[in-house]
């Protein structure tokens, strides 16, 4: 920019002055007091965008928390399964080391012994065994057994070390033989309602009894915070007993010297002594249940200790995680492709109803002078005021054996009375309901459309020699496409992920893959599944909105 | 241009009316003819008709009554898209999903056109509107007046011999407006073809026509050419519509064959051309172009002048506009030539003012 006008008179600032001093010293364009043109917008931007984003604030947050936060959740439970690793750790553990031929090493079963008592004890082994259900069957009534069969193992010990000595089933010699005497001065004094001095083991106790100290100390924090007991009153559970039995199977104790020591080292020679009885861990085990000494279950419980499993998603697509890969599941157990394939030809069908339907009735809207289109209008939006659970029950009667239709049908002698229709309780029956149920879906957006089709192209494409049909199939049916392309995208998301109305008529041949989901999380309660199949169900919905924004282009949607 | 008898005319309407409702007429009783190759223009302010009469030649809307007849036959029973006739619409109607190329190709598409020809159709109209190279465009993409012109070609693409405007140009600003209200005519006089052309602009009607019919609630006021429109209206409501008009009411006071002498509400006396009175006492308006007056008049002894009180000037650049009070009426306007020599009234001067008796016309009284 040059100035013609000679020099400037004026010293002051103005947007004149710091235009032609930018252009002078080829800086960046400065704003009238001397701060760069750029820095100024984004200032006198930022309040703007503020405003906006407070305004938004409120629906952000709610969305985020009551929206997004929980689908993420229940997203996560697909790949989610800590609860194997986290229920057995010891076995996890110990199996890692297995091949995975034969029965696995007496390691894992006492792993095993461990974790599934403490499980048990904590009341959480039921819920693992409904776990490993999903992927071997009966695992769960075995995991139920196992919970009170458990204790049998630990008794056997319990019994011989009680018969030698009455204070090895009483709370207070454990507690002084494994608890540092401080926390026993402290505890002692603690009165219920209190917090509890939190229990510690007696220093060296866990060198020589490590297997015992650590299984007290679970014990002890067990009953402190899970049943608010004293360690001080309660008698030890049985598994401290089998690890006080394996601790002095391994170590010679006859040179201890602490508290309650001529008790430990007659329990050592007890042990040492050939009457003393006992069995492995796996004898016991197999005592409770005969599959588990069968490789099979060890196997899956190895397969799904990783803290993430593909399990879930293989199982939504009919195939399962076996020790040898990744298969497909037998003949007689695939359902979920079926579904998904059903569910997307429904609301396919469905879709394609209603455009057949919408269509004329709106371009009779579009077309219509204003009060008879509102009137018409009014009929369209009629549904939306009427409770969908009703709509779809009048449909039930509507079309049922002894409905209003077949009843008809019969009277004006076009069906035979033993002969009645099936329209109910089947694909028919779905598609029927949904398509009236989502019409109203598809007319919206194709009247929004097709009310700005000005009538001027009909006459213009008329006075140019089209016929009727190829005035509405060249001029006319293009201009509206836009309008189908909304009202099919938003009927085919909403149908495809529909459930009250394929529950209530769709009977076992019309339930849509939404209808399963509701099942594993209201009924099977499992929740991996269901999130894995809604992930698929979501992964669907945005290829094929992707897929439509590539062929007709998102921007060609209208809705108002 | 004569006015054809209905044997040899191109489109003729006969005794044809139209209403809507049944209760009232929109189009009353109109009779109109026009020979092959003229450029007739509707005009008139809205609600009087001309599209109504314009759309019942396309055939989008049936004549209730009367017969239509293009080429000597009645078209009333054919559909529009059988009729043949080109249609220009005042937005365009431009098909926006089309290409400038298949918009102009969609007529010969539906006539079954061969490809090669309808190529050469297409690019020979295009051409025609100086727009050879805007066949790839879309009209989204494309100038008002672009669009204007692709309109247009679209029309002649398939080569009707009549055509029909309906208020095309209403949508340009005045610059285009008046550039194309010149390549329309020059084309439909090349072209030989015969236009129907629909507007509520005075100006457009009389720069463009062969002739014009001034409608008025329902009814053709007055069919003429422009300058026999301009300078001899047959009525008031013509003489009102088109172009600037003073007007005066008074008393017919004697009649002698084309003059005639009338006393005007104040009492003052004027000469005038008789034309829609017929007797002494009638009631009359009379008619003055503003260019016509005279100011302080070199005039013969007889002839009557009135006295005037300027109240305005207005320096319009070519023109000088200067407002009077005239016999009681305030808005009586002149209009002189900006010529060196030309006096410039003041506000509050006095002055006698005049004209030649043909030039002012006693009309019905409205």
């Amino acid at each position: 920019m040059t100035d013609a006008t000679g020099p400037d008179k004026f010293d002051a600032p103005t947007p004149d002055n710091a235009m032609r001093m930018a252009d002078k010293t080829n800086g960046p364009m400065l704003s009238a007091d001397g701060t760069p043109l750029k820095k100024s917008l984004a200032k006198a931007l930022r309040m703007q965008k503020i405003r906006a984003l407070a305004l938004i604030a409120p629906l952000l947050i709610f969305v985020l928390v009551s929206f997004i936060l929980p689908i993420g959740d229940m997203l996560f439970r697909s790949v989610e399964n800590q609860i194997v690793s986290d229920t057995m750790p010891r076995a996890t553990e110990a199996l890692e080391e297995w091949d995975g031929a034969g029965t696995p090493p007496e390691a894992v079963y006492e792993g095993a012994y461990y974790d599934l008592f403490f499980a048990a004890e904590q009341r959480i082994h039921t819920r693992l065994g409904s776990r490993l259900n999903y992927e071997q069957t009966g695992a769960s009534s075995m995991f139920r057994r196992s919970g009170r069969g458990l204790d049998d193992i630990g008794e056997l010990y319990r019994d011989q070390f009680e018969d030698l000595d009455e204070n090895w089933d009483e709370a207070m010699p454990w507690a002084e033989l494994m608890g540092d005497p401080e926390w026993i001065a402290e505890q002692s004094e603690w009165q219920e309602g209190d917090s509890q001095p939190e229990f510690t083991l007696r220093e060296g106790i866990a060198d020589i009894l490590p297997k015992t100290a650590e299984q007290y100390e679970n014990f002890a924090l067990f009953q402190q915070d899970e049943e608010e007991n004293s360690p001080l009153e309660e008698e030890p559970w049985s598994a401290v007993h089998t690890a006080l039995y394996q601790d002095l199977a391994a170590n010679d104790l006859s040179s201890y010297s602490g508290p309650r020591a001529d008790m430990l080292i007659a329990a050592d020679e007890l042990v040492a002594s050939p009457d003393f009885e006992s069995l492995t861990f796996q004898q016991g085990f197999e005592e409770i249940d005969e599959d588990w000494v069968d490789p099979e279950i060890w196997r899956t419980i190895k397969l799904y200790s990783p803290d993430y499993t593909s399990g879930y998603f293989l199982n939504s697509v009919d195939m399962e995680l076996t020790p040898d890969g990744v298969q497909p599941r037998p003949e007689n157990e695939r359902i979920y492709i079926m579904l998904f394939q059903r569910t997307l030809f429904m609301s396919l069908m469905i879709t394609f109803s209603c455009i057949l339907l919408a269509y004329p009735v709106a371009y009779l809207l579009s077309n219509l002078p204003a009060r008879s289109a509102n009137l018409l209008m009014i009929l369209v939006l009629l549904p939306f005021w009427t409770s969908l659970l009703v709509r779809t029950s009048a449909w039930k009667v509507m079309l049922q054996q002894q409905g209003v239709i077949n009843d008809v049908l019969v009277w004006i002698g076009l069906v035979a009375d033993d002969s009645r229709l099936t329209m109910i309780n089947n694909q028919f029956g779905t598609i029927v309901a949904m398509t009236h149920i989502l019409l109203p879906f598809m007319i919206l957006p194709m009247y929004s459309v097709m009310s700005t089709i000005p009538p001027t192209y009909v006459r213009a494409a008329k006075s140019l020699g089209a016929t009727n049909w190829t005035t509405f199939w060249r001029v006319y049916f293009p201009q509206s496409i836009p309008g189908i392309g909304a009202g099919s995208i938003l009927v085919f998301i909403l149908s495809i992920g529909y459930y009250i109305t394929p529950e209530i008529v769709g009977g076992n041949t019309g339930t849509f893959i939404s209808n399963r989901i509701a099942y594993h999380i209201s009924s099977s309660l499992n929740w991996g599944l269901a999130a894995a199949l809604g992930a698929i169900l979501l992964a669907v919905v945005l290829i094929l909105y992707w897929a439509y924004d590539r062929i007709v282009g998102i921007d060609n949607v209208k809705l108002g | 241009m004569p006015d054809t008898g209905a044997s040899d005319a191109f489109v003729a309407f006969e005794r044809v009316q139209k209403s809507y409702d049944g209760e009232t007429l929109v189009v009353k009783d109109l009779n109109l003819s026009l020979p092959k190759g003229e450029f007739l223009t509707m005009l008139g302010p809205s609600g009087s008709g001309k599209t109504t009469c314009l759309m019942m030649l396309a055939g989008f809307e049936t004549a209730t009554n009367g017969e239509i007849k293009l080429d000597g036959v009645s078209i009333n029973n054919i559909p529009p898209h059988k009729r043949g006739i080109g249609m220009v619409f005042q937005n365009y109607a431009l098909f926006p999903h089309m290409t400038v190329a298949e918009n102009l190709s969609f007529p010969l598409e539906v006539r079954k056109i061969g490809k090669s020809e309808r190529e050469k159709k297409v690019q020979r109209a295009l051409d025609m509107v100086e727009m050879g190279a805007f066949g790839g465009r879309r009209p989204a993409q494309m100038s008002g007046g672009q669009q204007q012109r692709i309109a247009l070609a679209r029309a002649l693409v398939f080569e009707p011999e009549l055509v029909l405007m309906d208020e095309p140009l209403g949508a340009l600003d005045k610059q285009l407006r008046e550039k194309m209200q010149f390549e329309i005519t020059d084309l439909a006089h090349r072209l030989g073809i015969t236009v129907v052309y629909v507007t509520h602009d005075q100006t457009e009607a009389l720069t463009m026509s062969d002739r014009v019919a001034v409608f008025d609630d329902g009814r053709i006021q007055q069919l003429a050419p422009p300058d026999e429109l301009y300078e001899a209206p047959q009525n008031s409501f013509v003489a009102q519509f088109i172009g600037e008009n003073n007007t005066l009411e008074g008393v017919v006071k004697e009649i002698k064959g084309d003059h005639c002498i009338v006393q005007l509400d104040g009492g003052e006396t004027i000469d005038a051309k008789p034309v829609n009175v017929s007797k002494v006492g009638e009631r009359t308006r009379v008619s003055i172009r503003p260019e016509r007056v005279e100011v302080d008049p070199q005039l013969g002894p007889d002839a009557h002048t009135l006295k005037a009180t300027v109240k305005e000037f207005v320096y319009m650049g070519d023109i000088f506009r200067t407002r009077l009070q005239v016999a009681g009426n305030s808005d009586f306007v002149i209009k002189t030539r900006n010529r060196p020599d030309q006096r410039r009234l003041r506000p509050g001067e006095e002055v006698t003012i005049g004209w030649l008796t043909e030039d002012c016309r006693a009309l019905d009284a409205g």
